[in-house]
Order: C-alpha cells, then structure tokens, then sequence
C-alpha cells in the first residue's frame, strides 16, 4: 500500500514537472505585468528542439541546453513584439502557439522524415536518477524521474523567495503593479520585462525537454495537448505566486494520475484523458467565484473588472 | 510678464536650493510654459499657484526630469544640471510626490519607501534595516507610519506620507508636493503641513502647489503665480493678501457663490430610511442611516472621509446593495434597480473619482459628453449613434460651461483637472435630473472654476431641483448647503441648519467621540481598521 501511494506521488510529480516550468514562467510574466499565454507554444518548441538536437548529437543534455537555448530565443518573439513594440500580447501569442504547431509538425517531416510521431530507435532520453535507489521515499518519489522533476520542485521554492528577499524579485514585481511608478524611480521597466519573458521561455525550455526526453522519449505532433494552457489557468488560479503556482501544478498532476489509474480499471480512455483539464476548469470556475464574491463585498467597481482576464492576473490579492 | 521681478538669486549670498531660467515647454500646438523663471531658496516652503491648466503641474515635471525642457534650464545650488530622466533628478538631490500617487499597492510601506534604492547583502533586501530607516526618517519629520502595513490598506493621507518618505530616503533636498493636499482631510492637512514646516526648518526646501489660498498662507514664505504659463506675480507671503494672490491667478477679484437659503422647500425628492451597509475596507459600516432631500434643497454630508460617506452614495445611485433598509425616490422604491435605471428615473451622479469612475480618460470630450445618454435621442437612435448629434451636443455644453479644452475631439485625459470635472458636471447636469448626487465637487480644482461649479450647483437648486453634496470641506458645505448631515463611525451624529454650521461646530462634530483623543490626522488614520 505504501509503496502503492508512493509510486501515484511519483506519477503526479512527472505530469506535473513540464506544467509547472511553463506556469512558473507564466507567473514570472504575471509578476512583470506581462500577460504571458505563448506558453503552449513555448512548451512544444522546447520539446521538438529538445528532441531533435538529442537525436543528432546523442548527447541528450545537449538536448536541454539547446531547448533552453531556443525556447528562449523563441519567445524573444513576446518580449519584442508585445513588450518593445506594446503589441497586443494576446495576438503575439496566439500566433507563436500557431507557429510552433505548425512549424514543429513541419521540420518533424522535412528535417527527421517523420510524421505524427518521431521516436527512432536509439533516441536517447534524460536519464533516471537511479542514485536514489533502495533510499527510502525518495528512491520510489523520485527514482524513476530525471532531474528536471525534484528540479521543478526545487525552483518554484527559489523563485518565490527570490521574488520575495530580493532586490531584483523587489523591483520586478513593483514593474508588473504599477510601470510609471517603477519609472519614475529609474527602473528600466520594458528591460526588466523583456529579460523576464525570455527568462519565462528558457523555463518553458526545461518544461518541454522534460516531456519529451523525460516524461516520454519521443516528440509527438502538438504532443503538449493543452499543457500550456493549464500553465496558464495555473498562473490565474495562483495569482502569479510561484508556490500556489506549485500547488495548481501539482493538483493538475494528480487528476492526471488519476486518470491513468481509473484507465487501468476499465474506464474509457477518452473520458480518463479529460480528467486533468476538467478538474482545471472546475477549480477556476470556482476560485474565480469566490474572489468576485468577495471583491463585491469590497468594492463593486473592482469586481466588474475582474471579470475579465487581464485584470484577474494581478487583481487585489485575496488577503 | 506683467508682475515679474527681480529674478531669483537676488539676495547675493547663497545660490537658491533650484532654480529654473527661461523654461518653456509646449505639448503639440499648447504652449504650457512659457519662459518662466522660478528660485527656489534654500529652507523655504514656496507655493506656485494658478488656474487650472496654468501650467504647474508641467514645470514641477520639468524640474523633476518628467519633461525636457523646450527651453531653458534647470540649476541646483547655482549650477546647471541636466535632468534626462526622474533618476538624473533623483541623483541631484529631487524628490517629487505626484498629484497621484506612484505607490505598489501590494508591496509594504517600508518596501515602496526603499524600492530601487534597497539595503540589500549580496542582492537579498534586508528587511531589517528598510524598516529601521523607515522608522528613522518618520521620527526625524515627526510621521508615525507603520512600515510593514499593505500601503492599499492605508488611508490616502498614510501614503502621501509614504511618498514623502520615499523622498526622504532618497536623500531629496528639494522636495516638490503637486497638490498634496487635494486628497486630504483637514485634519491631515494640518499634520502634512506640521512636516511641511519642520522639514523647511531642517534644510529642505519645499515646491508646494496648490488651488488653496488659505494653505499658501498659512504654510509658505513665498509665492510665484502662474496663468497661461507665464508667471503673473512673484510675492513674499507674509506680505500680501488673499485678495492680491487670486486676482493674479485669475485676472480678476473673485465673489464666492454662497446660498442664498430661506426659500421655500418642495416635495422629497429622496429619501433614505434605516440603510446599513457592509463595511468596505477602511471606512465603517453604515448603521442605520435615515434622510431625506427635497426639492430645491442642498443637504450636506460633513465628516473625515471614510466615515460611510461612500456607502451611502453608493445604495443611493445602485452601485452597492444596502443590507437593510430603503432608498426612493418620488416616493418610488428603488431597491433592485441598478444604476441605469436609477439614471433613467433621475438620478445624475458626479463621482468623487473622476479619473476611474467619472471619465472614460482614452476617449473624446464628445464622448464622455454624452455617455450614459448614448442611448437615447437624439444621440442614438435605434442602436446607432448619431456622430453629428453628438458634436452638436458636446460643442454647446463645452462652450456653456466654459471647459478650456482643444476641441471636442481630444481625450479627456489631455485635459487639466478642473476641466476633466467640468466635463463631468456638464453631462450629469445636461438633463436636469431631479437629484443631483456630487461627491467632492471641487477637489483639485481652481478657484475660480471651484467658483463657477458652485453656481452651477446653486442653479440645480434654485430650479427646483435636489441636491446631495458629499464634501470633507467645511467652507464648501457652508457655502453652498441648506443643511448639513454629519457622519462619524457610519451613522449621522449631527444634523445643523445652514445658520448653526459653523467652522468650529462642523469641525467638531467630524472628529467627535472615539477620535476625540488623537490630533485629527494624525497616524491614526492608520490604525483605524
Ligand atoms: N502630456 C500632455 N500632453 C498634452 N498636453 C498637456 C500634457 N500635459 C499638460 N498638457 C497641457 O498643458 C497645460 C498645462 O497643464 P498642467 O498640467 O501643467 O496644468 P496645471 O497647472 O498643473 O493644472 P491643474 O491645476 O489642473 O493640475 C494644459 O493646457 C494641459 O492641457
Ligand atoms: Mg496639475
């Protein structure tokens, strides 16, 4: 039975590993006062190129550099188009997530020859951290994982402190509340929020990497299915903090255990499949729910704008 | 230039603390400033004064590094320095606290006060030290501000203090207040102008601008006046008179709008029975609160902002559902009608906030003119919006009420104050509906155009119809109210007639029972809630 319980934290730990990279990005972003939703595309970017330059260099952690590196690169796209440019972030976004989709899918074809699903034999993969094994709960927790899983874990601890005890995490999140203020005090805002949004995308980097030499050895057509997306629903439901970002991650993670597990006991794959993204949509609905009832009581104005998006990533924090 | 004098470093010995020469600055085709010089003498509390749109606002903004300047320049203790940015003007010994604040509503007082300038090891803040110097710089100036509060949970006379020590922190010699006291009480303009002065008697040199003569006399020494960006008169307070300063603001003498009272009162056209209300954050709970308003008559709520003041605004116009309790109107009962309906049997409201609430700021003059009135004709017809009709419209209240603008076509938001308010009033008053609702009517604006809305609102009562005024200023509830309803903690403590209102009896009932103990304003403020 332990060993049972131990091997599901294992399980939501691995869903949850590459969700949460891009949503403590997304929460960077928030942070900054950039509302940050390429991360769908950002993810499977890291994943193909993670992929791909693993496959050419057999060296899989050349691999992560080089989805860091390009994922980064990748999503200099926001940080000069929505941020430099004041593009609408929206739109910026919207096309990166189509062109990662479409542009992975085609250089998958042309460059590899494959379609659908590229997994050559031979690809090599992270390996697993068999240093723990026969260590008690670690060794089941985390044996079977790469690194990039206790690491997920590790950094969305780091960055909330950093943001909190730092200078920079001081400034940074005085940039996302209030620019002209941070301004007029000599912080280069739109510096500050471009080096955040690219800093977001090496982490969207390390997430994708981790699907796809981690979770799974292979890259898939758009084989984040909507990873992204829940980063992003992670990021509003957390208020853009790291650590309830880490909470949200990690509830998404188990209703995708889960799923695997009601699979193994009959139930159709299709509606098993749904369990993280429904489990996703209920806590939104209600959390949002709770915060308009009591941003009501408080201020009725206030509660009107929370309604929409923009607002909700940085809105008065529940105290 | 009529009055201009002998310019500034005239007394030989030291050089003023600042000094701006020849300054100049146009936006587009407005000509702001326009050559103006200005002395800054060490040690001193010096007012720049003037209409709205004069210009302060600009040159205060130029001397902070917010603007460049078209011309002239910019000197610190007699040499010339040049301000790219805040930070150059950080650098050289400036501090400015904004008509709106610049504060992280999120982030701690200490932490607003030392942001960008931290204590910090290695890169991590230390919270320790922040809060110490806080804790210093507020004793050194006579504050008491709490360092680890949430500044949004702060009243807004605390986080001008904020402002002020953030300054401080930053080791500003020059400090410019740009109408610090348009969002306060009194009682805590009394306390800012207690630090005004011992700061002045430390060494800072304070740039104080304000629409109140009586501040410009009761805190400065000296006192340059603008009007359509040129400098109108340079004078030593101790040596002039009310008089004196504001027909140099404005052109000419100035004969307060005062009601006449003793007519007939008409019909209730509101009334409000046993309303309680939840409390918001930082203000009380609105208990049991009962009045009514006929027509032709102007009743006043008095007390210190935060006593319920909004709330009672709020369920009368439906943005906020009362607990308990009944608002009608012409004997109609309102409740669960939202705002457009209550607009539509008559209410007009002129919010206190006219940035957020009271203006759509990024759209046209024409159209926050006809706002709320969009859908009726002859603006819309069937869905559509009539363009012509609404520039008809626009351009005839613009010029009745006399709002300084470029055309019916700029933003909002490229106009001064005084005439952002004015656009306000010109469309809450446009359909003579039966209950006016002001909050605040003139905050930040000029005297003369504080002059000119009192009239306005005199002539809503004196054709009939009912006004509700919220106002935290004694001498504008006097003026213009025929009775007056004080609120404390929630709950009307008082009601005078217009002839028992005095100075000394309103002010006292504001602060009356559970505040009686503590300074008005002090940092008490704080620690209410
Ligand atoms: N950023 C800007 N763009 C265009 N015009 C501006 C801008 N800032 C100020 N102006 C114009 O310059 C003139 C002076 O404005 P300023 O804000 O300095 O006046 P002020 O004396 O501070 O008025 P108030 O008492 O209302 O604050 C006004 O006509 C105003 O419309
Ligand atoms: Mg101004």
């Amino acid at each position: 039975m332990d060993v049972l319980n131990l091997a599901f934290v294992a399980a939501v730990l691995t869903s949850a590993a590459p969700v949460l990279y891009a949503a403590l990005g997304g929460a960077l972003c928030g942070r900054a006062g950039v509302f940050n939703i390429a991360l769908e595309g950002q993810l499977l970017w890291g994943a193909f190129t993670a992929v791909a330059v693993s496959w050419w260099s057999g060296n899989p952690w050349l691999g992560v550099l080089a989805a860091v590196a390009a994922t980064a690169v990748f999503s200099l796209v926001l940080a000069v188009g929505a941020v430099a440019f004041r593009a609408d972030p929206i739109i910026v976004a919207v096309g990166m997530n189509l062109l990662a989709l479409g542009l992975t899918g085609f250089v998958m074809r042309e460059a590899l020859g494959a379609t659908g699903t590229f997994a050559p034999a031979g690809l090599p993969g992270l390996p697993d951290l068999d240093v723990l094994d026969g260590v008690p709960v670690l060794g089941p927790v985390l044996g079977r994982a790469t690194v990039l899983v206790p690491l997920a874990l590790v950094l969305a601890v780091v960055l909330s402190l950093w943001l909190a005890r730092t200078s920079i995490g001081l400034r940074l999140r005085g940039v996302g509340e209030h620019p002209e203020a941070a301004t007029s005090l000599g912080v280069p805002v739109t510096r500050y929020q471009m080096a955040t949004v690219v800093v977001a995308g090496a982490l969207c980097g390390l997430g994708g990497a981790q699907l796809s030499l981690g979770t799974v050895t292979a890259f898939t057509e758009n084989m984040t299915a909507g990873r992204g997306w829940v980063a992003v629903a992670a990021v509003m439901l957390a208020v853009s903090r790291p650590l309830w970002v880490l909470g949200a991650c990690l509830l998404f993670g188990a209703a995708e255990a889960w799923g695997f597990r009601l699979q193994g006991i009959g139930l159709p794959q299709q509606l098993t499949d749904a369990a993280p993204y429904l489990v996703t949509l209920v806590v939104l609905v209600l959390s949002r729910i709770r915060v308009r009832r009591r941003l009501r009581a408080a201020d009725p104005v206030a509660a009107e704008s929370a309604a929409h998006p923009e607002t909700a990533l940085h809105p008065e924090e529940p105290r | 230039m009529t009055g201009s004098t002998a310019v500034g470093s005239a007394a030989g010995g030291a050089p003023p603390a600042a000094e701006l020469r020849g300054i100049t600055k146009r936006f587009g085709p407005v000509l702001a400033v326009d050559g103006v010089d200005l002395a800054l003498e060490r040690g001193t509390v010096h007012a720049v004064v003037g209409e709205n749109g004069a210009g302060k606002s600009t040159l205060m903004s130029v001397l902070y590094g917010l603007h460049r300047p078209d011309a002239g320049q910019v000197l610190r203790d007699g040499r010339e320095v040049r301000l790219g940015s805040p930070l150059d003007a950080i650098a050289a010994g400036l501090g400015m606290v904004h008509q709106h604040f610049r504060l992280f509503g999120s982030l701690t007082v200490a932490e607003n006060v030392v942001y960008r300038a931290e204590p910090a090891r290695f890169g991590v803040l230390d919270r320790r030290a922040a809060q110490e110097r806080v804790a210093e710089l507020s004793a050194r100036i006579g504050l008491d501000v709490d360092p680890t509060a949430r500044v949004d949970t702060l009243p807004l006379g605390v986080r001008q203090r904020v402002e002020i020590l953030k300054a401080l922190h930053r080791r500003a010699e020059v400090l410019i207040l740009d109408e610090p006291t348009a969002v306060l009480t009194p009682g805590e303009v009394d306390s800012l102008f207690v630090v005004v002065r011992r700061m002045a008697e430390q060494g800072t040199t304070v740039a104080l601008v304000t629409h109140k003569v009586r501040e410009v006399l009761e805190v400065t020494d000296r006192v340059t006046v603008l009007r359509d960006g040129v400098v109108t008169a340079r004078l030593t307070t101790a040596q002039t008179t009310a008089g004196e300063i504001v027909e140099a603001m404005i052109g000419r003498g100035l004969v307060p709008a005062v009601n006449p009272r003793g007519a007939v009162r008409g019909d209730p056209v509101l009334e409000v029975d046993g309303l309680r209300m939840p409390a918001a954050p930082g203000a009380s709970r609105v208990q049991d609160v009962s009045l009514r308003v006929s027509a032709g008559e102007v009743v006043g709520i008095a007390g210190v902002s935060g006593n319920g003041q909004r709330e009672l605004v709020e369920a009368v116009v439906g943005l906020r559902r009362p607990e308990s309790g009944g608002v009608r109107l012409h004997g109609r009962d309102l409740a669960g009608l939202g705002v457009r309906e209550r607009r539509r049997l008559g209410i007009a409201y002129v919010p206190e906030d006219r940035q957020g609430m009271g203006t759509a700021a990024s759209l046209s003059v024409a159209d926050n003119l006809a706002l709320g009135h969009h859908r009726t004709p002859p603006i819309g017809r069937r869905g559509r919006l009539s363009p012509r009709a609404l520039r008809a419209q626009a351009a005839e209240l613009v010029r009745r009420l006399g709002v300084k603008t470029a055309g019916v076509a700029v933003p909002v938001s490229s106009l001064s104050g005084g005439n952002a308010q004015k656009v306000v009033l010109a469309r809450e008053l446009h359909h003579e509906a039966p209950l006016l609702v002001v909050e605040q009517p003139t905050q930040g604006v000029d005297v003369g155009a504080g002059e000119e809305i009192h009239r306005l609102l005199l002539d809503v009562r004196s054709r009939g119809g009912a006004v509700l005024l919220v106002s935290y200023e004694i001498t504008e509830l006097r003026a213009l109210a025929d009775r007056v309803l004080v609120m404390l903690d929630g709950a009307v403590t008082a009601e005078l007639d217009a002839a028992e209102a005095t100075e000394e009896v309103l002010g006292a009932a504001m602060v009356q029972a559970g505040r009686a103990g503590s300074p008005a304003g002090s940092a008490s403020g704080g620690g209410e809630r």
